[in-house]
C-alpha cells in the first residue's frame, strides 16, 4: 500500500484517481501509523510552503516522513512535495523545510522581462538529466503540467534529474535514492504523467 | 519552452452538456464526461466547465460532473459559474477540479478574490472578466455597494462628467476603454476592465479569462486590442475567449493579443476543427504548443 498524505490543503483526490487509474493500491491518510505501515509515500501539494509545513506539523507527521524517508522508504513528492524536501524556503520571510536536500526555494524573478507570467502556469517540456526508474518509457523533452511560482536551487548538482526552460533553466525533476520528486504534476499531465505514477507503484512493489 | 495553452469550453446546465459535441462516436452527446474524454483524447490543454445552472437546488449536480470526470481525465480541470462562496470552491477542489473561475461574486465582493486565494492559493482562483468596449449605452452602467471604499476607488469609472454624452470610442481606437459588463454583456458595470484585471492580480488571483462581450459569438476573431491591454497590464497568465470562427483567430489571440492560452466553444464542439488541427495550424506558424 502506498500512503497519499493528506495535510488540509492541495488537491490530493486527482492523485488519489491517478493511481487507482494506474491500478496502485493507495490510501489517503494523515495517520503516522498508516504511514509508517506504508511501503511508499507520496506527497502531493498545491499551495504555499509556509501552509504546507505547519500543516504537517500540527498534525505530527512531518517528523514520520523525515524518518520514513531517512529508512529508505520509496517517496514521491509533488510540486510542494519536493520543495518542501529542501532546507529553506524564502516564500513569506524564511521558512524551514524538511531539510532532505540541501538548497533552497526561491521565487521566480522577471522583473526586466514582464513578459514572462508568474506562476509559470500550462505545458512545459522535462529535458532529462538522468533516469530514475519512476521514468521509465518517458522520452526526454516530454511535455508536463506545471502550475508554480517558487523553484528549487539545490546545493548538490547530483540529485538534478531533469530541468525546465522558463526564463531560467530550473530544476523540475530531484531523485536520490528512493526519493523522486517533481514539480510538475503528474496527476494532471495525462498519460505520460500516469506513466510516473505507475512507474512509482511498481518501484514500491520491486523494492519491497 | 512553455507551450500556448488550448482550451475548450463546455456549457452545462443541470448536469448536461449545452452545445455538446454532435458526433457518431460519442455515446451520450449532452454528457460531460464522454465530452471530455474526446476532448482529452484529442490533446486539449485544459479543460473548462461553465456551469450554467440556475437553480441553486441543482448546484450539488456539477459536483458530482468533477468527480465522474476526474475519474478518467488526467488534465487541469477549471470549473466556473455560480461560485458564491469559499465552501462552494473547497466542494469543487475536493471533487477533484483544479482551479475555480470566479466573475459576479468577485464584482460584488472584490476581497472575496483575496480570502479564496489566501485559504487556496492564487493558482487555482481565476477571475473571469467580461469586457465591453465603452459606448453611449454607458448611461445605464450601475455601480457596487463597495464604490466609496478608498483601496478599490481606482478601478471605478469616472463618468458623470463624461456621461451623457460618452462621446462614442471609434473602432481600432489606440486608447480603448472597456468595462466590464454583467448578465451576457446586456449589462454594464462602472468599471474599468484594465485597471480592474490589475486589481484582481493585486488580490490575488491566478489568472484570468478575459471574454470580450462584443466578440463573443461573433465569429470574427478575439478582441485583440483588449487582449493585448490586459495581457501587457497583468503579471499573471491570461486566457483569451469570445468570437473564435477559425484557426487565425487563435494564431492572432497568442501572437497579437499576447494571451498566454486560448480559449474556443464552438468551433470544437461542431468539430470544424479538432483540437489537434489547431495546434498542428499554431505550430506551422512557429507557436510552441504540444503535440
Amino acid at each position: 500500500m502506498i500512503a497519499i498524505v493528506d495535510y488540509g490543503i492541495g488537491n490530493i483526490r486527482s492523485v488519489e484517481k491517478g493511481f487507482i487509474k494506474v491500478g496502485a493500491d493507495v490510501r489517503i491518510t494523515s495517520d503516522p501509523e498508516v504511514i509508517a505501515d506504508a511501503q511508499g509515500v507520496v506527497l502531493p501539494g498545491v499551495g504555499a510552503f509556509k501552509d504546507c509545513m505547519r500543516n504537517l506539523d500540527n498534525l505530527d507527521i512531518l517528523g514520520s516522513i523525515v524518518k520514513e524517508i531517512e529508512k529508505g522508504k520509496p517517496y514521491l513528492g509533488i510540486c510542494l512535495g519536493l520543495q518542501i524536501l529542501f532546507t529553506e524556503s524564502e516564500e513569506f520571510g524564511f521558512c524551514k523545510g524538511m531539510g532532505i536536500f540541501k538548497g533552497k526555494v526561491v521565487r521566480f524573478k522577471f522583473d526586466d522581462n514582464p513578459q514572462m507570467k508568474i506562476p509559470h502556469m500550462g505545458w512545459n517540456n522535462a529535458r532529462l538529466l538522468q533516469r530514475p526508474p519512476v521514468f521509465n518509457g518517458i522520452p526526454d523533452k516530454s511535455y508536463f503540467y506545471f502550475v508554480h511560482s517558487y523553484h528549487v536551487v539545490p546545493e548538490e548538482e547530483n540529485i538534478v534529474a531533469a530541468r525546465t526552460d522558463y526564463g531560467i533553466d530550473f530544476v523540475s525533476m530531484v531523485w536520490k535514492d528512493n526519493v523522486f520528486a517533481t514539480q510538475f504534476h503528474p496527476e494532471k499531465s495525462q498519460g505520460l504523467g500516469l506513466k510516473i505514477l505507475k512507474g512509482f507503484s511498481d518501484f514500491v512493489a520491486g523494492n519491497h | 519552452m512553455l507551450a500556448k495553452r488550448i482550451i475548450p469550453c463546455l456549457d452545462v446546465r443541470d448536469g448536461r452538456v449545452v452545445k455538446g459535441v454532435n458526433f457518431v462516436n460519442i455515446r451520450d452527446a449532452g454528457d460531460p464526461v464522454e465530452n471530455a474524454i474526446y476532448y482529452d483524447e484529442q490533446g486539449a490543454d485544459e479543460l473548462i466547465f461553465l456551469d450554467i445552472t440556475a437553480s441553486h437546488e441543482k448546484r450539488k449536480i456539477i459536483l458530482n460532473v468533477v468527480e465522474k470526470t476526474a475519474d478518467d481525465v488526467f488534465m487541469p480541470l477549471t470549473v466556473g459559474g455560480g461560485i458564491k462562496s469559499l465552501a462552494d470552491i473547497r466542494e469543487l477542489l475536493h471533487a477533484g477540479c483544479d482551479k475555480v473561475s470566479v466573475n459576479t461574486t468577485a464584482v460584488k465582493d472584490p476581497y472575496f478574490i483575496s480570502r479564496a486565494a489566501e485559504k487556496f492559493g492564487s493558482q487555482c482562483i481565476v477571475v473571469a472578466i467580461d469586457a465591453k468596449r465603452v459606448d453611449n449605452n454607458m448611461s445605464e452602467a450601475t455601480g457596487e455597494d463597495w464604490f466609496s471604499e478608498p483601496s478599490l476607488k481606482g478601478v471605478c469609472l469616472d463618468l458623470p462628467s463624461k456621461i451623457p454624452p460618452f462621446p462614442p470610442l471609434l473602432k481600432g481606437d489606440e486608447e480603448g476603454l472597456w468595462a466590464l459588463s454583467t448578465h451576457g454583456g446586456r449589462k454594464m458595470k462602472l468599471i474599468d476592465a484594465v485597471r480592474w484585471a490589475k486589481k484582481m492580480e493585486e488580490l490575488g488571483a491566478g489568472e484570468i479569462m478575459l471574454t470580450s462581450m462584443d466578440k463573443d459569438g461573433t465569429k470574427d476573431g478575439y478582441d485583440i486590442e483588449l487582449t493585448r491591454t490586459i495581457a501587457e497590464a497583468v503579471t499573471i497568465p491570461v486566457i483569451a475567449s469570445g468570437g473564435v470562427g477559425n484557426l487565425e483567430h487563435l494564431y492572432e489571440g497568442v501572437v497579437k493579443g499576447k494571451a498566454d492560452a486560448v480559449l474556443a466553444a464552438s468551433i470544437f464542439h461542431y468539430r470544424e476543427y479538432t483540437i489537434k488541427e489547431a495546434k498542428e495550424y499554431l505550430k506551422s506558424k512557429g507557436v510552441p504548443v504540444r503535440l
